[in-house]
């Protein structure tokens, strides 16, 4: 293999797992250190840069970190980053001072569709450019999807109020109640750039006999939820099914219990390796004793005198190969179970009937526009989508780095700027070496095992709609939790022509992450590292040819638990312990004039 | 020295042995040594060896007498017996627990001061005694504790760090022991794990006194410009005579060899090592072979290192003294002390 090239940031990004699968690269290490030293408040800054809404997501974000991180591949459990960045938000002093504030005003107008994350992450990153900012909403109220479909016992109303007003305080307009009915009409009127971050508003449709005889007991899931947020719908039977499987189903079905109903089940059609709710939302649900029912294919809605009374149920069988497919799958019978109201939550689509299609916005056949997926433009120039509208439902974080983007291309294309010449990810090394073996950051191994959150009892939580099941992490809980960071952005950053090859990094790694051999190509190498490398997804960090005997270092990046002592056991300082900071670009890095980017 | 130690976390797929344990298990304490030290190496490769062997790590016994080698025993196999002896008197300590119990392991430590100088007398006569045992000693040409002055290993002409030169010829360890009767001897080099750690196998497995002469580079007093004990000028001068593939009784000898080339050894065991020439003069089984070719190699200034002479025909001390199969330990009280009795009549032989 040729020496790894630690020029370009990609490489030690992708080896803080956490910020590489975060859709908006928050740089996780680095805040989960600041709450360790008790600084809530830039803990909560940082953590704003990249993802806006920290109290929101430190309650109900997808968590794309925690599958990623490296803790779990060497433990069962990754770090509760999610629940890390709640106590930022809970922890932090007043932050009004910190927060960008509107910009001397630039003349050029933006018209932003939705209150949701997508179009309130576009108003945060162009308001302090000095854009005049209207978001138009079709509610009374704002958050989207925030606030209609996630729960108040998961997300306090109040904590989404405040993130969303500290945006809307950057002098952006809200006009809600505004449904757009034309994007012509609104293209007609004098916004230099439109931005649609209208969701997914449609829930899926189960077209099954006695649908319509049993409409009045039979809901779509979001459109339920909306109307249960809103105070709309206030009850429901006792036995209630939940068709589907993913988070809006676990919503659903914990909703349910709080609305009157004592038996509540979750019915799948496939086994639970096939389940697309995030497992700490199974485990919740089931926790509060939702019966979750697998290999259940809905056939048909049972009406009895004009009344729904259960829903009969193939019986599935399925054939599963060893990588995990379905490769067969047959009907074993027909089972009928009793319910006094179904909710369906089998998928959402997009809508845009209010989109004309002679306007230079163009569809795919899903009824989807065209939207670049680097800029976000549409095939109309001046009009972006992001969030849920453009690549299907996904989650808030991926609408938030959508949002960031789209803010790009618009701040670019109201310059007059080649809005795909955008500037690239830059990276920061600084060595963390304080003193002879010591470091500027907590390298020492915790053995201890994941925090468990508190939550409040189940005799309590049932009591009204709106009270928070998760207590959060005191201080002291998670004084605990950040000491299981492994700090995977203190990269091992290796300098070959220092190297004596005397072992002793290898000798001393507690993960056998590294060996001296010769040189060969990349699978061929991993069979011969010091312990075998079966994850090959993670990078190998290979050196220059050492000096005396020509070999080669070769770190498998997979388990490194960035302990340092590689760099402490080496005599030439050959191994160094450098943070990595990562410099993902935002609009306000679009510096004025724009400089020349001509790669040389 | 580092302010932590090695952490417990291990690779989540680290291999076990055939007694299920993993190379982490074989561990000890976390070297207080310089960081980079050839000694830390064989540490490492003693910690592989014994875990490829798949030897339950309360089998072994680990003796050492003074200074930075002699540290060692503290950072392997943390659940073994061990003993850390006065300046070169390991030899005797080690005698004594094998008479004592001849079923463990023996695995000596020592470095080029504690073995050719204060230690030498001891040194050469567990050797006559074929005591049966693996006797490591990290050369690495100077006194370590004491500053770096050089040691009787260090080779004529060497250059201390400050510049002096050593005007004084070495102590050749491994001529020394072919001399006075070793059945195993062989020399390796802390910087190469591929070639030690079998040797290290051959010789735990070996029925008789053991001698390995491991080049182990002193990081900080001798590893610089001028040394012939550095990483850089071993690496120069290495010159692999003949090398040895450790292969455990259960097992075929799979790999294919040129004909004439590879000469299997039975051990005692029922293992084998296969020895590879590559040097095609040298003669490991053959003493004046053996000795001219070192000297000769010496004189070219040359490090031979591999299995340099072995014998696995000659008796071990217990053998030569004929004394009891059972590890004192396991014997019947009755047996270590026969009474009042047996001791009057032994005296009266004496009147």
């Amino acid at each position: 293999m040729r020496p790894t090239d630690t020029s370009n940031p990609d490489y030690f990004h992708k080896v803080v797992d956490c910020q590489y699968a975060c859709p908006a690269h928050t740089n996780v290490p680095a805040y989960i250190r600041l709450i360790a030293q008790g600084q809530f408040t830039d803990a909560y800054m940082l953590n704003r840069e990249s993802n806006i809404f920290p109290g929101i997501l430190g309650r109900v974000c997808d968590r794309p970190c925690e599958p990623a991180c490296r803790r779990g591949r060497v433990e069962d459990n990754p770090v509760a980053i999610c629940r890390l960045k709640r106590v930022a938000a809970d922890n932090r002093d007043d932050v009004s001072a910190l927060l960008p504030k509107a910009g001397p005003g630039n003349g050029k107008k933006v018209a932003l569709i939705g209150a949701g994350c997508a179009s309130l992450a576009v108003a945060n990153d162009l308001a302090p450019q000095g854009y005049e900012l209207t978001i138009f909403e079709k509610l009374d109220v704002t958050g989207g999807l925030m606030r209609s479909n996630i729960p108040s016992f998961r997300l306090p109303v109040e904590v989404l109020d405040e993130e969303i007003q500290m945006i809307l305080d950057m002098g952006v307009e809200l006009k809600t109640n505004r449904p757009i009915e034309s994007m012509k009409g609104l293209l007609e009127e004098d916004f230099d750039a439109v931005f649609v971050g209208t969701g997914a508003p449609r829930g899926k449709e189960l077209n099954l006999p006695g649908r319509q005889e049993a409409a009045t007991n039979i809901f779509i899931g979001i459109d339920w939820l909306e109307s249960v947020a809103f105070e709309h719908t206030e009850s429901i039977g006792k036995q209630v099914l939940i068709i589907g499987v993913g988070n809006t189903a676990m919503d659903c079905c914990r909703t349910s219990l709080r609305l009157g109903a004592d038996k509540v089940k979750v019915m799948a059609r496939k086994p639970r390796a096939f389940f697309k709710a995030s497992d700490w939302e199974l485990e919740d649900a089931e926790e509060e004793n939702v019966d979750i029912i697998v290999n259940h294919s809905p056939k048909e809605f049972v009406v009895e005198n004009g009344k729904l009374t259960g829903m009969v149920f193939e019986l599935m069988e399925y054939d599963i190969d060893d990588n995990g497919k379905i490769i067969d799958q047959r009907v074993t019978g027909e089972t009928t179970i009793p319910c006094d109201d179904v909710i369906l939550a089998i998928g959402q689509d997009n809508a845009f009937p209010w989109v004309e299609k002679d306007i230079g916005i163009e569809f795919d056949k899903w009824e989807v526009p065209v939207v670049d997926e680097a800029t976000f433009q549409s095939t109309r120039e001046g009009v972006f989508f992001g969030g849920d509208a453009v690549f299907g439902p996904k989650n808030i974080i991926w609408a938030v780095e959508h949002g960031h983007q789209a803010a790009i291309s618009i701040h670019k294309y109201c310059r007059g700027e080649d809005i795909t010449r955008r500037l690239p990810d830059g990276q920061m090394l600084e060595s963390t070496k304080m003193g002879i073996h010591e470091w500027s950051y907590s390298n020492d191994y915790d053995g201890s095992e994941r925090t468990l959150m508190p939550h409040v009892s189940l005799g309590e939580r049932f009591r009204q709609l709106n009270i928070e099941v998760e207590l959060g992490f005191s201080p002291e809980l998670a004084a605990e939790e950040v000491e299981r960071c492994l700090n995977c952005d203190i990269q091992t950053v290796f300098t070959a022509n220092l190297c004596i090859e005397c072992d002793a990094c290898i000798d001393v790694c507690p993960v056998d992450c590294l060996t001296i051999t010769t040189n060969g190509d990349e699978a061929d190498l991993r069979t011969r590292l010091a312990a075998p490398a079966q994850n090959l997804t993670q990078n190998l960090y290979v050196s220059a040819e050492l000096p005396q005997t020509r070999r080669v270092m070769i770190k498998d990046e997979d388990v490194c638990v960035h302990c340092s002592l590689c760099a402490e056991r080496c005599p030439t300082a050959a191994w160094d312990m450098q943070k990595f900071t990562l410099h993902h670009p935002h609009t306000r890095d679009e510096i004025d004039p724009p400089p020349a980017r001509e790669v040389a | 020295m580092s302010f932590m130690s090695k952490p417990t976390v291990r690779h989540p797929k680290l291999p076990v042995n055939d007694i299920g344990l993993t190379v982490r298990d074989y561990e000890g304490g976390m070297s207080t040594l310089c960081a980079g030290c050839g000694h830390d190496s064989v540490t490492g490769a003693l910690v592989q060896a014994a875990f490829e062997l798949s030897i339950p790590t309360h089998r072994f016994a680990k003796l050492s007498g003074i200074g930075c080698s002699s540290k060692t025993p503290a950072y392997f196999l943390r659940d073994s017996h061990g003993f850390n002896s006065t300046h070169g008197r390991m030899p005797s300590v080690a005698t004594g627990a094998n008479s004592a119990n001849r079923d463990l392991y023996y695995i000596g430590v020592s470095g080029d001061g504690d073995s050719l100088s204060i230690g030498m007398g001891q040194f050469v006569h567990v050797i006559r005694r074929n005591v049966n045992m693996l006797y490591l000693i990290e050369n690495n040409g100077v006194y370590g504790l004491t500053k770096g002055q050089f040691s009787a290993a260090a080779d004529k002409g060497s250059k201390a760090k400050k510049g002096e030169t050593n005007l004084q010829p070495p102590i050749d360890p491994c001529q020394t022991a072919i001399t006075l009767g070793a059945t195993f001897v062989a020399r390796g080099f802390s910087g190469d794990k591929d070639q030690l750690v079998p040797l290290l196998k051959a010789g735990m497995k070996h029925r008789g006194f053991g001698l390995i002469d491991i080049i182990s580079p002193c990081v900080t007093f001798n590893d610089h410009e001028g040394s012939t004990k550095s990483y850089a000028y071993t690496r120069e001068h290495f010159n692999l005579a003949i090398a040895a593939d450790f292969v455990p009784p259960a097992e075929e000898i799979k790999a294919e060899y040129e004909e004439g080339a590879a000469m299997p050894v039975e051990l005692h065991d029922g293992s084998t090592i296969v020895l590879r020439k590559i040097d095609w003069d040298f003669d490991p089984t053959d003493r004046i072979s053996a000795l001219r070719n070192l000297q000769e190699n010496a004189e070219a200034g040359e490090v031979t290192t591999g299995l340099l002479y072995i014998d696995e025909s000659q008796p071990e001390m217990h053998e030569v003294d004929n004394t009891t199969k059972t590890p004192l330990v396991d014997l019947e009280f009755s047996q270590v002390c026969p009474g009042n009795d047996t001791l009057q009549k032994i005296q009266s032989r004496y009147r």
